[in-house]
């Protein structure tokens, strides 16, 4: 099976030397997108939680009493909203990855910051999505009644009682409309960790055209289907977890 | 208050279990009670009615402490209510209120939002606690419904199941906020049926509603409030044969 794929995509190259599929019949660099893809994966995944937990403490953290925690919240989604997601991720790396702190190397003699670029870019890609997902539950949690969380009150549910039993599962369902355009958003994101040379699906095939020319339009239609199922296996999965969680007269009419 | 531990112990059947003194609430400038107080003997069922902006909710958002007030005091089996060392839950475990619009947990069934308060906030075992919902969820008339969401069920039978969901904690005193307001004509029986058997089973029920007819028939004592303060109150039969103040006969005139 796999050599009659590798013979005809070897044949379909020398036919047509503008479509050379060369990672399909060239075991190394096949291995270069099966890495390139294993690293955005996982820093989808990674960054999809951060950026979720970040957006629940955040909308949690706006309806604080104080002042001062609603100001940071404020400032923080203020902050990243309203600049270029690429020049947050240069500046994480360039600007205050100079004042990490590093470590000595495995090999015993190079000096490497505590958080590597794969890190950088983790961190500033979730507080990116994380300020647009406060913002989203934020708006879920002022879409539940007042008189819904003053029934809990009255059957003597505390402040946190109430939000994990009645505000966050309805603000949640409200939520995840929006929710899911700005993860899927953030799975596309994840290609700009290019420019700080994180070895994700981009990088490696921007490199295998580098090295083979001829592999420019074949990597970039494998690009483009591979973002369509990737970001396809999140919404389905999300709009299964939507569907699961409507009830009868609450949002969407069943 | 440090006296309220003590009072709460001398509390006794024979003394009032919700007393009202004096009571002034303002919102802002606007002062919605000045100066209300009444007495309710344990298993009195009192209606209190007047027309809207008279002060009626309110007042009884101040019993259970939903809204706080500026003046006067609210005792619930001695205790102050409107105590700032009040210990919230103990108090709302002896009231439970009924809203006008149900405000029942959407994303839960009938069952669970009967279940929800005792299992989370007083942390009873889930086996006793389903087997009491299921009695209450009877007793209000709505088995087989157990399993149905709020947005399944009618308007009647949403707050047969708020009613339900007060009663699973147990509590000493009812308050009934317009409990049939939102309610279509039909359904109204319904609801009115199962207050009327709890009145029946010694419920002490504090009522606000607009049901004159059921009014007159569960209630001991009618208080009718109007701009805040309360202008007169009797018994039903005294109450709506021979109003005294011409404010309560120019009331009962539009209505009845």
């Amino acid at each position: 099976m796999i050599d009659i794929i590798q013979s005809f995509f070897r044949d379909l190259a020398e036919t047509y030397p503008k479509w050379n599929f060369i990672f399909f019949y060239e075991p190394a660099q096949w291995e270069r997108v099966v890495s390139g893809l294993y690293v955005t994966i996982k820093l989808s995944v990674v960054c999809v939680i951060l950026s979720v937990i970040i957006g629940i403490a955040g909308a949690w953290a706006q309806g604080s009493p104080s002042r001062i925690i609603r100001w940071v919240v404020q400032s923080y989604i203020q902050f990243f909203r309203n600049t270029p997601p690429l020049i947050q991720l240069l500046f994480f790396y360039f600007a205050l990855g100079q004042f990490t702190p590093t470590v000595t190397g495995p090999d015993g003699w190079t000096e490497q910051p505590i958080i590597s670029n794969v890190g950088w870019a983790i961190i500033s890609l979730s507080f990116f999505a994380g300020a647009f997902n406060v913002e989203i539950f934020r708006s879920g949690i002022e879409a539940v009644p007042n008189s819904t969380l003053e029934a809990a009150e009255s059957l003597g549910f505390t402040r946190a009682q109430t939000y994990t039993n009645v505000t966050f599962p309805l603000a949640l369902r409200v939520s995840l409309p929006a929710l899911n355009n700005n993860l899927i958003n953030l799975v596309k994101t994840t290609t700009q960790a290019i420019a700080i040379a994180v070895p994700e699906l981009l990088y490696e095939m921007v490199s295998i055209w580098n090295d083979y020319s001829s592999a420019q339009n074949a990597a970039m239609t494998v690009l483009f289907f591979t973002y369509i199922a990737l970001v396809g296996i999140l919404a389905f999965g999300m709009h299964k977890w939507e569907k699961r969680l409507l009830v009868p007269g609450f949002g969407k009419a069943s | 208050m440090p006296a309220s531990t003590t009072t709460e112990q001398t509390w006794t059947q024979d003394q009032p279990i919700v007393s009202i003194k004096d009571v002034r609430k303002s919102f802002g400038t606007f002062e919605v009670l000045k100066g209300v107080s009444m007495d309710i003997m344990k298993g009195e069922v009192i209606c209190i009615i007047g027309p809207s902006g008279s002060g009626k909710s309110t007042l009884i958002r101040c019993i259970n402490a939903l809204n706080d007030i500026q003046a006067g005091s609210i005792t619930i089996e001695g205790q102050e209510v409107h105590d700032a060392d009040l210990d919230k839950l103990a108090l709302r475990k002896k009231v439970g209120m009924v809203f006008q619009q149900y405000n029942l947990f959407p994303h839960k069934t009938a069952l669970e939002n009967v279940m929800m308060a005792p299992l989370k906030v007083l942390k009873q075992p889930k086996e006793e606690v389903e087997k009491r919902a299921r009695t209450l969820i009877k007793k209000v008339r709505l088995e087989g419904k157990e399993n149905s969401y709020p947005g399944e069920l009618s308007g009647g039978q949403q707050q047969r199941v708020a009613i339900a969901r007060s009663l699973a904690m147990d509590p000493d005193v009812m308050l009934f906020d317009e409990v049939t307001a939102a309610l279509d004509p039909e359904t109204v029986k319904e609801v009115l049926l199962t207050i009327k058997e709890l009145a029946a089973d010694g419920m002490t029920c504090i009522l606000v509603t607009h049901e004159m007819a059921f009014a007159r028939e569960v209630a001991d004592q009618i208080y009718f409030t109007d701009k805040g303060v309360i202008v007169e109150h009797g018994a039903p039969d005294v109450f709506f044969e021979n109003a005294s103040d011409p404010r309560t006969k120019e009331f009962l005139g539009q209505i009845l």
